[in-house]
């Protein structure tokens, strides 16, 4: 119960800082959670993010399963509650002050401006995936056949990730 | 003009469903069923909603579908967006982890993960170029795309910092475009 707290408190905190998604506040996470308390190893941290990218859903959500493996269920509630409840406040009142202000011109500026940053922040994501992926040409070649069929089809893209997992647990890329 | 969802139980199915078929990453899936499937929103409007929900603290996608929500059917409908997002994903994460704690081997998952991440990367690039395409035909904005991505893609800087620099000037700019 008292690990639980304590988690919940620190993940509040990271919650409110994490500006540009949850990744970015990993390192302190992992700083607290595996050196400071020492709940889980440095490979059972590296794990639940794996865990996390192989299902479906928000990347963010691998800090439930660091909270399950640090806690148990209440640790698992902790770390998400702690970073879901900032970006849940923080999304409301971005909303109200939309609803009020959508049209001012500050608030034009504000998104016609970020616009193309966040495009640009987006690309990085993508070259940020494909690079944790390895140097390997064979991963790139398997993106770019991914980035065509996606483009050009109207294939479920379901299929192309379900293939791509196939072909990574048989080794070829 | 886009036409929005009918009602907040829509809006949570359809967000489950994205959520549900959001492997390696959500935003993709996002832009393929609001935008290409419901037309809903336009790209520009998802990419300012992105960009604000960068901006926050937190997941980019769930403050981004928390604002969507909100905007067609006010706190209803945003945590109808949210819920759907998060309910079945979550589920499945739990069930995953109890499955680990007990065989804990992911070697043969990160084998796997090593093709999806791939695929997830072109997936994303596609929304990327579908989105760009929304930018006006100037160079101010593509040229701030591009420092964007090499900060944060290529010089690794943290994002903040490069979003404390780049987003004044961006909008100070767009501001005198006006």
């Amino acid at each position: 119960m008292a690990t639980a707290l304590s988690l919940f408190l620190h993940f509040l905190i990271l919650g409110c800082l994490a500006i540009g998604g949850v990744s970015t506040v990993m390192p302190d996470m992992h700083r607290y959670v595996v050196d400071e308390l020492g709940l889980v190893s440095s490979r059972e941290f590296a794990d639940a993010y794996a865990l996390a990218q192989a299902a479906p859903g928000p990347n963010a959500l691998w800090v439930t399963v660091l909270g399950l493996q640090a806690a148990g269920g209440l640790g698992a509630i902790a770390t998400t509650l702690g970073v879901l409840i900032p970006a849940t406040s923080f999304s409301y009142v971005a909303s109200l002050l939309h609803a009020k202000h959508a049209n001012s011109p500050v608030a034009l500026a504000f998104r016609r401006g970020l616009a193309p940053v966040a495009l640009g922040f987006m690309l990085a994501s993508c070259w940020l995936l494909l690079r944790g992926v390895g140097h390997d040409w064979r991963s790139y070649a398997l993106a770019f056949v991914a980035l065509g069929i996606a483009m050009k089809t109207d294939i479920n893209p379901l299929w192309l990730l379900a293939g791509g997992g196939i072909l990574g647990m048989t080794g070829l890329v | 003009m886009s036409n929005g969802p009918r009602n907040p139980r829509e809006v949570f199915f359809t967000f489950a469903r994205i959520g549900l078929s959001g492997f390696g990453g959500v935003l993709f899936w996002l832009r393929r069923v609001i935008i290409q499937e419901k037309r809903w929103v336009t790209d520009e409007e998802l990419l300012e909603g992105l960009a604000i929900g960068q901006i926050l603290p937190g997941p980019n996608v769930y403050n981004l579908s928390f604002m969507l929500g909100h905007r067609w059917f006010g706190l209803r409908g945003a945590f109808a967006a949210i819920g759907g997002l998060l309910a079945a994903p979550l589920v499945i994460l739990v069930c995953l982890g109890l499955l680990y704690k007990a065989y804990s081997n992911v070697e043969l998952l990160q084998h796997a993960l090593r093709g999806m991440a791939a695929v997830a990367a072109g997936l994303l690039l596609a929304s990327a170029v579908g989105m760009a395409s929304s930018l006006p035909r100037r160079l101010v904005p593509w040229l701030f795309m591009l420092v964007a991505f090499a900060g944060v893609g290529i010089m690794r800087w943290p994002l903040l910092y490069v979003m404390f620099v780049l987003g004044p000037i961006a909008m100070y700019l767009a501001w005198r475009q006006r």
